[in-house]
């Protein structure tokens, strides 16, 4: 066995001893200790990605000393080590990005508290990610929601506390569901282990056995894991938790702990109904009606938000149904889309969060759009990556969102003749709904009149950190966008590693 | 031509809107409120206080006998909740009618995962008690994620609840007045009654791999013989054996333990090294490899966590 196939087991378990020593820590410890790990971490992936590709195929860990049926296991092919390398690097730029704000915004004996958030949330994305285990996931899925409230409520102001609120009874909804499905789907297999609940799924198929049963599971499974990463009717909670609480943890929440339950899904999808499956379900057509409202009704809402983080904020419940509308083509095209956008969505809202902040703190602390007028003159950097971040967001060739959308465009016309024309409508529609909110908040930016009152003339350089965080997402951005081709030949290789 | 609507605000859409991102309820502040006059402010503060009684304006908004289409929509969503309910209730006895029968021998989950669990586990991890092995061995990982459940649980409680030792002090006068008064039959009893638990709850997690048992439950019960100590007895005494630094060294101590054990368990049978801790013969009390260790690991945290809860939200810090 090679030395790299210990990488994802020795990433997960580092990042829950990090946050276990940052305990007794001061906040100052605390933080490099996360920022050394969570850079470890990515290179750690960034190790394994590069021996998966070498050696051509997936490899399976056993976490114990015997093997499925009986242990645990995580399993790593192209698809897991791309992923956990671009989720540990968001994260990373993700809290460089905002650690001023959340050494402002926090009390101060309360910061290596964030610390241990941080670290244990990476943590349970990486063994989210990694899982070859039903239950596994699960339990992951469970510290995964509790750090993420806890990162939601530690600036303690009312409103991110009744943002946690509604977050965790949301959320809680969501596992329920999820649980109840598991529970039933062990019960019909007789496995919790993915590749030995699949073998048994394919003979009850061919057998025709519980076909009742499955349906029930498969629709609790996906409803679930829909109500927890927000897809349209149940995002109330986002807009108040990404608004309120510190900058770092709205760019994660956003960019990382929803998708990771996407994730969960597609690897559900795959590796234990098979996708065959779940297309003859039908719930596929429901993600993708639920889908395509959520991408117009999350834009019409961010054009009638009053302030930046709410506008970015129903931005990414637009971007979420994009990636439900992906999933709900039923081809795997459309999940190459999907995932991708995944991707996209990754870096572009972190870099956008990031930069609302800085134009922000240049504007006098007022989140207004009047109040932002001009402020990318203020803070050219910040201004350049919201530049970059709405460009791509609205689909400008050479960036990230326009690779996406081309992929969405493409995966429908080879979906179902049913849903070719009204995908590429409410693409087009939302496309449009997009530039209007994001153009015009960068318009306004780069209106020179006026500054407002109290802060004319503030001239603001981030820090290094900020700096070096807004730069390497706005290049990430742009590595995405012009050499696009080797990624989804990544993403199209992980899927045909799930099978 | 569209029509331009001077009253968006109040369309039935727009309010559905508001509803369903969780702004607003839809019917509540439908009341015409007097804008606020020039000579009702005197600088930023608001001259008569009154007008602007939040809780009174609020109150007679939610006063269901002036809001004829709030009470409408109050027994609507009940009724509706009411039914989602019964929906779901009904869906799932439908299922459950559905899967195979429970301790059926044919059934699918009668095969040789369990088999194996209860034929083969004490030959291969040592321990009597089969749910050990299972929980802890086979599958230790999840077990693990658990337990950091349960750090990452007392963790948020930390951030939402944790006060100042000053706040603490400053809110002892009036809080004393609802702590019972100190008992003389309560303190006789516990002092009888608390080492006796907390010798049982180390029994417990101390056989966990020969009886049943084991760190979770034993470490509920050391917690539970903590919290009847510190309701009779009051914090400041139980801060001279467990206070807050006690609580970060018994916990940061075992979790880090923990997670040494695991990831020595991982690394050893993944790269098929031979793993250094000896299994001894089932039955004794030092035997079973990891599983002692690892229970006493378990049930510490448990013990700190369920105390935490319980100082939290008592007093606002151990």
């Amino acid at each position: 066995m090679s030395a790299a196939e210990n990488f994802p087991c020795f990433s997960i378990v580092l990042c829950m001893a990090a946050g276990i020593l940052s305990t007794p820590m001061k906040g100052k410890q605390a933080k490099w200790v996360t920022l050394s790990v969570v850079t470890l971490v990515s290179l750690l992936s960034a190790g394994t990605l590069l021996h998966v590709l070498s050696t051509g195929s997936s490899f399976v860990y056993t976490m114990g000393k015997y093997p499925a049926p009986w242990g645990n296991e995580i399993r790593a092919g192209v698809l897991e080590a791309l992923l956990a390398t671009v989720f540990s690097l968001v994260m990373l730029f993700s809290l460089m990005g905002g650690m001023d704000h959340l050494f402002r915004n926090i009390d101060e004996r309360k910061i290596n508290l964030y610390f241990i958030l941080a670290d244990l949330l990476l943590s349970s994305l990486l063994a989210i990610i990694y899982t070859n285990d039903l239950f596994t996931g699960y339990v992951f899925v469970e510290i995964n929601t509790i750090a993420a409230c806890g990162m939601i409520m530690i600036r303690g102001s009312g409103r991110s506390l009744l943002a946690a609120a509604r977050y965790m009874v949301m959320s809680l909804i969501g596992s329920g569901l999820f649980l109840i499905g598991l529970a039933m789907l062990y019960d019909i297999t007789g496995h919790l282990l993915m590749e030995n609940a699949h073998e048994a799924m394919e003979r009850l198929v061919q057998a025709d056995a519980y076909s009742v049963p499955l349906l029930v599971i498969i629709s609790f499974i996906t409803v679930g894991l829909a109500i927890k990463s927000g897809l349209y009717p149940f995002h109330s909670w986002m807009p108040d938790a990404y608004g309120h609480s510190t900058i770092s943890s709205s760019s994660i929440l956003s960019s990382l702990v929803s998708k990771s339950y996407i994730i969960l899904l597609i690897k559900i999808f795959y590796r234990v109904i098979g996708f065959e499956n779940i297309v003859d379900s039908k719930i596929v057509n429901v993600l993708f009606v639920f889908g395509l409202v959520g991408m117009v009704m999350g834009s019409v809402s961010a054009i009638m938000a009053k302030d930046v983080y709410k506008m970015i904020a129903y931005s990414s419940i637009a971007q979420i149904g994009y990636v439900y509308m992906g999933i709900g083509l039923g081809t795997e095209a459309g999940m190459v889309a999907a995932i991708f956008h995944i991707l996209t969505h990754a870096i572009t809202k972190s870099l956008l969060f990031l930069s609302a902040k800085g134009l922000i703190d240049a504007s006098g602390r007022k989140r207004a759009f009047a109040a932002l007028q001009g402020s990318a003159f203020r803070n050219p950097l910040a201004g350049a990556a919201f530049l970059t971040g709405s460009l791509s967001m609205v689909g400008i060739p050479m960036l990230a969102g326009f690779i996406s959308k081309l992929l969405f465009a493409m995966a429908a016309l080879g979906a179902g003749p049913g849903k070719v024309l009204v995908t590429l409508v409410v693409l087009a529609v939302s496309t449009i709904l997009n530039a209007v909110y994001f153009l015009h908040t960068v318009v306004r930016m780069y209106t020179p009149v006026g500054a407002p009152e109290g802060c004319r003339g503030i001239h603001l350089h981030p820090s290094a950190g900020t700096a070096c965080a807004l730069l390497c997402l706005i290049l990430l951005n742009f590595v995405m966008g012009l050499m696009s081709q080797p990624v989804t030949d990544l993403i199209q290789f992980g899927i045909g590693m799930f099978a | 031509m569209s029509r331009i609507r001077n009253d968006y605000e109040n369309s039935l859409w727009c309010r559905l809107t508001r509803w369903v991102n969780g702004e607003t309820d839809p019917f509540a502040g439908k009341m015409e409120m007097e804008p606020l006059r020039e000579t009702d402010l005197v600088g930023d503060s608001v001259y008569n206080p009154d007008r602007l009684n939040r809780e009174k304006v609020e109150q007679y908004v939610e006063d269901m006998r002036r809001n004829k289409e709030m009470r409408a929509f109050r027994i609507l969503y009940n009724l509706a909740s009411v039914g989602l309910c019964l929906l779901l209730i009904a869906v799932l006895l439908l299922t459950v009618s559905w899967l195979p029968v429970l301790g059926d021998p044919e059934g699918p989950n009668n095969n040789e995962v369990s088999a194996r669990y209860v034929e083969k586990g004490m030959e291969e991890f040592g321990a009597v008690n089969m749910v050990t092995n299972m929980i802890l061995c086979y599958r230790g990982f999840d077990t693990f994620g658990e337990t950091c459940v349960l750090f990452i649980a007392a963790t948020c409680v930390i951030v939402l609840l944790q006060k100042d030792e000053k706040e603490i002090e400053n809110a002892r006068e009036t809080d004393w007045k609802y702590e019972p008064k100190p008992d003389a039959i309560l303190q006789k009893i516990t002092l009888v009654l608390t080492p006796i638990i907390f010798l049982y709850g180390f029994y417990i997690i101390l056989n966990g791999h020969l009886s049943p048992g084991g760190g979770f439950s034993g470490g509920a019960v050391i917690g539970a013989g903590l919290i009847l100590y510190v309701t009779t007895f009051g914090f400041h005494k139980t801060q001279r054996f467990f206070n807050e630094k006690t609580y970060e060294v018994v916990k940061v101590g075992a979790l880090s333990l923990y997670s040494v054990t695991m990831i020595y368990y991982f690394y050893t049978s993944a790269n098929a090294i031979k793993s250094m801790i000896p299994l001894g013969t089932p039955g004794d009390i030092l035997s079973g490899g990891m599983i002692l260790p690892i229970n006493l690991f378990v049930g510490l945290e448990v013990a700190c966590t369920m105390y935490a809860f319980f100082a939290l939200f008592r007093r606002g810090g151990m």
